[in-house]
Formats: C-alpha cells, sequence, structure tokens
C-alpha cells in the first residue's frame, strides 16, 4: 500500500491549482486589455510624431492655461473637501441626531447624479438668468463660464470621496478613544489632532487621493459650466476633447499622457506610502 | 473623595435609563455597581465621569455640587470596557497623554512625567512595556495599562466599566487582586460596574444591585447574601 505524500493533500480552503491558474491568468487578461493596453496606446499615439513634437503641443499658450486651470481647481477644491469630508464624517459617525440617515443619502449624491445633470443645476442657480447669478454678475463675479464655476462643480462632484472612506473607519472605531482622551482631560481639539486624526490618517490620505485624481479628470459637470472658454475656463479633460475632435491627435494625446501621468503619480505616492509604512497599517488596522 | 448621588435620573429620548436613585459612597470605599445589561449601571457610572448628564438630579463631591462640571474639571480616572488605549501610540506616551494634556503652568517636565510614568508601570507590574504598542499587549496587560492611564492624573477617584469582562476566568481572578492591591494603595473612591455577582461580592466593601434603572439594594456583599431585599436581587445572586 502506498502512503499519500503530503504534495496530494490541499487545504480545504485553498482551490485547485487549475482553477487558481485559470481565474489569475483571467485577472491579468482582463486587467492587460482593459488597463494597461489603452494606457500604452495613449502613450503610443501621443509619442509617434517623437518626443520633441509631442512637447512642443504642451508650450502652446492655451494648453498651458488648462494644465494651470486644473491644477489650481485640484488645489482649492481638494483641501476644502478634506475638510467638508472630515466635518461631515464626524458629525455622522460620533454623534446621534436625527437626519443622519438623510445626510448620508446626500453625501452619495453627487455618486447617483449624472455629473452633466449637476453641471445643468448648477447652471440654473447661478447662470446669468438666475436670481442669485444675475446679482453675481452684476456685481462683477460670474460663476458660470468662469473659473468659480469649474471649482463648484468640481467640488460637488468630488465630495464624497473623503467622507466615503472616512465614515466606515470612524464608526469601526467609535467614540472610546475620544471619550478617554476627554476623562483624561484634554480640549476637543488636543483630542482631534492627537487621537481622532492619527486614527483615521490613511483613510483620510486614501480620501485625499481618490479626491484628487477625479477632481483632475472631471469632465461632464465642468464642461456644462464652464462653457469650455479657451485659455479661460478650459480645463486638462476638456483640452483634450477639443484638441481630438479638431483632428490635433498628437496635442491631445500628449495632454492625456500628462493627465495620466498625473494620476500615476498619485498611485505611485500610495503605494510608495503603503510599503514605507507597512508595519505601521498593520499596527494600527489590528486591535 | 466622598460621593453623593441625589435622585439622579437619565431618559434617552422615549426610554428611561435610570428612575431617580440615590446613593452615598463613602471616602476610600471600593463599590460595584451589580445588575444584568441595560440596568443602569453604565449610566450611572458615565454619570459620575461626566460622560453623559442627568436629565434631573445632583451629584455632589465632598459636599460640593458636581452636577455641572465638565469631564475634564471633574478629574476622574475613568477605565473603559475595552480600555480605549490610544492605538497609535506607545504605552509610555498613552499613560503620559494626561499629563501632556495639562495647561502648561501644571504641565510636569519631561524628566517628572518620566518618572511618574515609570512609577506607574512598575505599580500595575509591567515595568518593561514601555515602548510597546496596544496592539502587542495582552488583554490584562491591556488592562493595567488603561488603569496606569487612569491614575496618571491623580485623580479624584476611581471610575471602572466592566474591567474584567474582556478577559478570561484565570486572568480575572489575578486582576481582581491588582485592583484590590491599587485600591489599598491609593486609597481612591473607586467604583466599578459588573454584571458578575462572584466578582462583585468578592471584591466590593460595598454592592449596589441594579434591574431596570432602579436600586434594588444597597449593601455589604455578606449582608447581601444573608439579606436579600427582594426578589430580584434573591434571584441574581444565586446565579
Amino acid at each position: 500500500m502506498t502512503h499519500p505524500t503530503l504534495a496530494t493533500f490541499r487545504p480545504a480552503t485553498t482551490e485547485p491549482d487549475w482553477m487558481r491558474r485559470i481565474l489569475i491568468g483571467l485577472v491579468i487578461a482582463l486587467l492587460t486589455v482593459l488597463l494597461f493596453a489603452p494606457l500604452i496606446a495613449v502613450f503610443a499615439e501621443a509619442g509617434k510624431r517623437g518626443l520633441a513634437f509631442a512637447l512642443q503641443s504642451l508650450t502652446d499658450p492655451d494648453a498651458q492655461s488648462a494644465i494651470r486651470l486644473t491644477l489650481t481647481v485640484a488645489a482649492i477644491s481638494v483641501p476644502l473637501n478634506a475638510a467638508f469630508g472630515i466635518a461631515a464624517a464626524w458629525a455622522i459617525t460620533k454623534f446621534d441626531w436625527r437626519g443622519k440617515a438623510f445626510m448620508i443619502t446626500l453625501i452619495d449624491l453627487p455618486f447617483s447624479v449624472s455629473p452633466v445633470v449637476a453641471g445643468l443645476c448648477f447652471v440654473l442657480l447661478f447662470g446669468a438668468n438666475s436670481a442669485i447669478g444675475g446679482w453675481l454678475v452684476a456685481a462683477g463675479h460670474p460663476v458660470i463660464f468662469a473659473v468659480p464655476g469649474v471649482v463648484v462643480a468640481t467640488m460637488f462632484i468630488t465630495f464624497p470621496f473623503v467622507a466615503r472612506e472616512l465614515i466606515p473607519v470612524m464608526t469601526e472605531q467609535g467614540r472610546a478613544e475620544e471619550e478617554a482622551a476627554l476623562t483624561l482631560g484634554a480640549s476637543g481639539w488636543r483630542i482631534f489632532f492627537t487621537v481622532t486624526v492619527p486614527n483615521i490618517r490613511w483613510a483620510l490620505l486614501y480620501g485625499v487621493l481618490l479626491c484628487n485624481a477625479r477632481a483632475m479628470g472631471e469632465f461632464g459637470a465642468v464642461a456644462v459650466v464652464s462653457g469650455k472658454i479657451r485659455g479661460q475656463t478650459s480645463t486638462m479633460p476638456l483640452m483634450i476633447e477639443m484638441l481630438y475632435n479638431e483632428y490635433l491627435s498628437v496635442a491631445a494625446f500628449t495632454m492625456a499622457t500628462l493627465l495620466a501621468l498625473l494620476a500615476l503619480v498619485t498611485l505611485t505616492l500610495k503605494s510608495a506610502l503603503e510599503w514605507r509604512f507597512a508595519d505601521q497599517l498593520a499596527a494600527s488596522s489590528r486591535h | 473623595m466622598h460621593i453623593e448621588i441625589d435622585d439622579i435620573a437619565k431618559t434617552f429620548g422615549a426610554t428611561t435609563a435610570l428612575h431617580p436613585v440615590s446613593l452615598t459612597i463613602p471616602s476610600g470605599a471600593l463599590v460595584a455597581l451589580l445588575g444584568p445589561s441595560g440596568s443602569g449601571k453604565t449610566t450611572l457610572l458615565r454619570i459620575l465621569g461626566g460622560l453623559e448628564f442627568p436629565t434631573s438630579g445632583r451629584v455632589l463631591f465632598d459636599g460640593f455640587d458636581a452636577t455641572g462640571l465638565s469631564v475634564q474639571e471633574r478629574r476622574a480616572g475613568f477605565v473603559f470596557q475595552h480600555y480605549a488605549l490610544f492605538r497609535h501610540m506607545t504605552v509610555f506616551e498613552n499613560i503620559a497623554y494626561g499629563l501632556r494634556a495639562r495647561a502648561r503652568k501644571s504641565r510636569p517636565t519631561n524628566a517628572e512625567i518620566e518618572r511618574r510614568v515609570h512609577k506607574l508601570l512598575e505599580l500595575i507590574q509591567l515595568p518593561d512595556i514601555a515602548k510597546r504598542y496596544p496592539a502587542q499587549l495582552s488583554g490584562g496587560q491591556r488592562q493595567r495599562v488603561a488603569l496606569a492611564r487612569a491614575l496618571a492624573i491623580e485623580p479624584r477617584m476611581l471610575l471602572l466599566d466592566e474591567p474584567f469582562g474582556a478577559l478570561d476566568a484565570r486572568v480575572r481572578k489575578e486582576l481582581r487582586q491588582g485592583l484590590r492591591d491599587i485600591h489599598d494603595q491609593t486609597g481612591l473612591t473607586t467604583v466599578f460596574v459588573t454584571h458578575d455577582q462572584e466578582e462583585a461580592m468578592e471584591l466590593a466593601d460595598l454592592v449596589v444591585v441594579m434591574s431596570m434603572g432602579r436600586i434594588e439594594q444597597i449593601g455589604k456583599p455578606t449582608d447581601i447574601s444573608a439579606r436579600p431585599a427582594t426578589d430580584f436581587v434573591r434571584a441574581f445572586i444565586s446565579v
């Protein structure tokens, strides 16, 4: 009689080898077709007439203005949304109040409403034909077809990211540590900075990174409220579309490459931080 | 410190957590609030610590009305049910937290903080764990660190919410004695909440049996087991 060797046993929770290979292969194939191939196609298209030619297209004043505007809008909307997101998550997880469920739904609204519809709502609200908009235009601060509108639309679209990341983490952590700090005599702000923020810093970072990626990439809502004025209210995504429609494919794809690279920088930053603080991350999630 | 609870009641919306209850805790006593879950014992403890405010009634500390005092002003050392240690801080920083949180003029120097933290670590008999994080400690060690953190602020009283609830039976017995020793050394008025009648009877000088937001009986452990005042007490302590 032959004894079965150890290798013939497999743990009950593991799939057979062939199954694992098929599943992993399937995922890799899908990632290649849906993620890597398009990215490489964009890079290739941008570089098909040489690097110098591609870079030349970025020196165009309208292109430079678009890059500046995208970075400015992100620089304004991301910190504000981080602050609002913390405030919303704090209100939802640390207190009990009437209308809490409604507030959670409200936070999700930008996810469920089509960005174009959101943009149109802002045009109705702040456009020159509305009461508020008429007053703003008369006061010399137009919102629609101007930079403030782009910022407002971007903030609306990216509002949920930080709050959505924070709410589950803060719910799971509960209020006990804050209460403990209270009994030890700490003031509200001290508790916020020494207990709350350190406990949510990873979720906060992910939220901010996602928020930033979306702020730079938003198209629909911004397209409606900005009026796509070249050199003034055109962001990078709008510029890419306009260039593409004018058959300036190298310029379009060079801009697209730059936008993709900005997103990749964000992702790399996140991975680098995860790798650098892996032990801390593991320690803080265990109990 | 002498604590006087005078007709304290607490409602949360439509539910009544505490009917008016009164209780006198003599200075330096070790008191158990004993009862099943939902009996209002934790609510009463949190009212003492200033984490909840009563709907009506007063709390007197040494004859002085403390009802309106904020948590920070009460200086109650509070040990939470799951200890609520700051997970991103070392044991040292956890214990030092209350000292560092003081206003600048009453804040001890770093050297003084270090001295006091180490003294507390010796008191809880864990002198070598200052650099560890809460996640690296056993349940019993966490409980003792939480106790040291509460003692660091030089509290006027010690309040513990189910201090042994999350521990296994052997560790529980050990730490019971530990709490008794610390109480006897510091002389602090100590109130702890438990649902374990054996624990209450063995450890406390005074046991307060609670049910459905009311105090059923107050007495020495021997009196309560010899002469239960109500059917509820009889049934509860015979479990």
